[in-house]
């Protein structure tokens, strides 16, 4: 389950969905938040841009990957796109497996992925003016662990 | 048939512009670029080749990626969702 929304989401809900099915034995969740400080500015709020239909397609890709690697019942994954404020939830990464090692290493991929593939651009606003943010070399090498 | 080009972030600022349809053939994501450049310095600057990304029909492409009638190409910086 993919979805890029305007809306915000609950915690409880998405747990709900995913621990559905009695075979469940491990659910895994990820929420990202808007931070305060980020590279080096206070940081009061932010536009959040994607692609429609790549943006969709792209996260498509990233969870059809963790299926592929890991042993998984389901993965949810919303993002939001828009106007956020300090402190409001971005994203949303979800896995249900039988046991935990697939669910932990599927959901830590996800982000990994997600950071690097999928087609969104934050612009900050901070106490000194709109800014895009830059993307970081930390998250490329992330994802590339996973290569290996 | 035309070619669309779309552009987002840093990116659709810089040239002023979402998106653009073009009738004229390009070899290929490269020259497609190269002709975008030649409109101005803002094009120049917002299609440096540096950090650039380009996607054809919504994935992720190198430049040298041909380019078709009735294709959709994107150029847009690194990404940084999540």
């Amino acid at each position: 389950m993919i979805r890029v929304q305007t809306a915000d989401f609950s915690l409880g809900d998405e747990y709900a969905a995913l621990s559905q099915s009695h075979q469940t034995g491990a659910v895994v969740t990820f929420i990202g938040k808007v931070r305060e400080m980020n590279q080096g500015a206070s940081v009061s709020g932010m536009t959040l841009e994607h692609y429609p239909g790549m943006t969709e397609h792209a996260l498509q890709q990233i969870v059809d990957q963790a299926h592929d690697r890991w042993p998984l019942l389901e993965c949810r994954v919303i993002h939001r796109v828009g106007a956020l404020e300090l402190g409001d939830q971005i994203v949303f990464v979800g896995v249900a497996s039988q046991h935990r090692e697939a669910a932990f290493e599927a959901c830590h991929f996800i982000m990994d992925y997600l950071k690097t593939r999928a087609p969104f651009w934050k612009k900050e606003q901070t106490t000194s003016g709109e800014r895009w943010v830059e993307a970081k070399d930390s998250d490329t090498q992330a994802a590339e662990k996973w290569h290996q | 048939m035309t070619i669309k080009v779309v552009f987002f972030a840093q990116v659709r600022e810089l040239v002023g512009q979402d998106e653009l349809s073009l009738t004229e053939d390009y070899a290929n994501v490269e020259s497609l670029r190269q002709a975008l450049i030649t409109r101005g310095d803002k094009w120049a600057l917002a299609l440096a080749d540096d950090k650039l990304l380009a996607a054809v029909n919504h994935t992720i492409v190198p430049l040298d990626t041909p380019v078709n009638p009735g294709d959709e190409v994107a150029f847009f910086p690194p990404v940084t969702g999540g």
